[in-house]
């Protein structure tokens, strides 16, 4: 395990030297989007439209925020990870289409998503499920928000962040899934517990 | 004395101390946890949940952004007058705390996708109703994050395979839910009663502090043996592997039809949040679960 602090724009050939199980910080830009956000910018991108910014190098977040306005200023509350397998269906492309090189949730994504991980140098870093506060501390500016007509949770929330994390290398960009080896050893573990249990299966 | 401005102020301050400050057994069980856990990714995890709960604390911010599906359980003494208002009260504290706490507003309309924007709609917050002999008022509230929600699962085993079809259920449960319930997580098991029953006591077991176990002695052997045999599994402190999946297993049971066993099992991710508060009838407040820091 080694770690890593990376500022943004991040380049492919930093990704590249991050394996499963090691630690990263980010620091620099993070950009919130799920399911709707992911959706409306692929779309946008097959119209041949802007992104209200540019994503190259940056990490997406998937998080609904809870963020609470004072006068003219956003302040983010808790922003801790949503589930990330919702997003799958949308990552590959959405890796593709705008270089983003983290993407940071909870609960992992499955084999297209590390296929294109691994095709354009991405990583998933796996933010703490619920450790909400602590990636709301270390959010030190609301920079703006966008796509504010889907909903606070759906919204692109633009943040600037200051070693972001921990967050756990769980799909590196050479083909390794951290989650898919613990799925596979926890099925495996399913024989053992039936004996311990009595059951026969 | 007002019985709908108690209960809505009681309903308010027992919302807001269940989504910021975690109960003392659950804390006591992520910090051991933390000590015990031997996979270095798990640490990490655990070491992250238990700094946010510090943080949560002293910022008074909700712990997980997930501000959850509000529920309430009230025990209501039979002689206890205008139990009637106590819904509208309830509701009313709702709005408030979703505006000053802040909560995420997590009440969508399923037809047209609306947030109604208050954490208010059609049966939305939950009140689950029990009348008892006496003079007061027992308010409990549960809010429930959507990712554990998303994994409870109700079925039906043979009645002839019983309580080893139970068991085989509830591994197989937190198997398939894998990383997406934030482990460590605690289980709420419920058999009997009926599809609907069942899941209903499943999900008040997780009411009940990770210190009780069952007061019926062969009840609470089959918690510890679930428990034991959940931890087997690896899944570990948010499914990057490791000991601790689960923190504590309630289970609770219905009589049940001779030809149907159903089974339950309620999820909750390891931000459990609950608090209980109980009004007298002279307008006296106990809270039960946590001090009133406001």
């Amino acid at each position: 395990m080694v770690v890593y602090k990376f500022k943004t724009p991040i380049s492919e050939d930093q990704i590249r030297k991050l394996k499963v199980n090691d630690v990263l910080y980010v620091t620099g830009t993070i950009v919130t989007a799920r399911d709707q956000a992911h959706r409306r910018a692929l779309e946008y991108f097959k119209e041949g439209k802007q992104l209200p910014l540019n994503l190259e190098g940056l990490a997406v977040f998937h998080c609904g925020p809870v963020v609470a306005k004072t006068g003219d200023k956003w302040i983010a509350v808790a922003a801790g990870p949503t589930t990330s397998t919702r997003m799958d269906i949308f990552e590959d492309e959405f890796i593709k289409d705008f270089k983003v090189r983290v993407v940071i949730g909870k609960g992992g994504m499955g084999k297209k998503t590390t296929d294109a991980m691994a095709k354009y140098g991405a990583v998933y870093g796996a933010f703490t499920g619920g450790a909400a506060v602590l990636a709301a501390r270390a959010i030190k500016n609301v920079k703006s928000v966008e796509w504010y007509d889907l909903g606070m949770p759906e919204a692109m929330w633009v943040f600037e962040v200051e070693e972001f994390g921990p967050l756990v290398v769980a799909i590196d960009s050479h083909g390794n899934n951290l989650f898919t080896d613990v799925q596979k050893s926890v099925e495996e573990s399913k024989q053992k517990i039936y004996q311990k249990l009595g059951i026969t299966s | 004395m007002e019985v709908s401005k108690i209960v809505e102020n009681v309903a308010f301050n027992i919302l807001k101390q269940a989504v910021i400050y975690l109960p003392d057994d659950v804390k006591q069980a992520l910090k051991k946890a933390y000590t015990e856990e031997t996979s270095e990714t798990g640490k990490t995890q655990l070491k992250a949940i238990l700094d946010n709960i510090e943080l949560a604390e002293k910022y008074q911010a909700p712990v997980c952004q997930d501000t959850g599906t509000i529920i309430f359980y009230v025990k209501a003494g039979s002689g206890v007058k205008d139990l009637d208002k106590v819904e509208a009260a309830v509701i009313s504290a709702v709005k408030r705390a979703t505006k000053e706490v802040p909560l995420r507003p997590n009440a969508v309309d399923p037809f047209t996708g609306k947030n109604s924007g208050d954490n208010t709609g059609r049966s939305i917050p939950v009140l689950n109703w029990e009348i008892v002999p006496g003079n007061s008022l027992e308010l409990t509230v549960m809010t429930k994050g959507g990712g554990s929600e998303n994994v409870c699962l109700g079925g039906m085993v043979v009645p002839g395979e019983g309580i080893k079809g139970l068991k085989k259920f509830v591994v197989d449960a937190v198997v398939k839910a894998g990383a997406q319930p934030c482990p460590p997580n605690i289980l709420g098991i419920a058999m009997g009663g009926g599809a609907d029953v069942s899941m209903k006591l499943a999900k008040k077991a997780l009411l009940k502090p990770l210190t009780e176990h069952n007061p019926d002695p062969e009840i609470a052997k089959l918690e510890k043996e679930i428990l034991e045999a959940t931890n087997m599994t690896g899944i570990g402190p948010m499914g990057l592997g490791g000991k601790t999946t689960v923190l504590g297993v309630h289970i609770d049971y219905a009589h049940r039809h001779p030809a149907s066993f159903p089974v339950a099992v309620a999820f909750n991710c390891w931000a459990s949040r609950r608090s209980t508060a109980r009004i007298s009838v002279d307008g006296t407040v106990e809270y039960l679960t946590h001090k009133l820091l406001w």
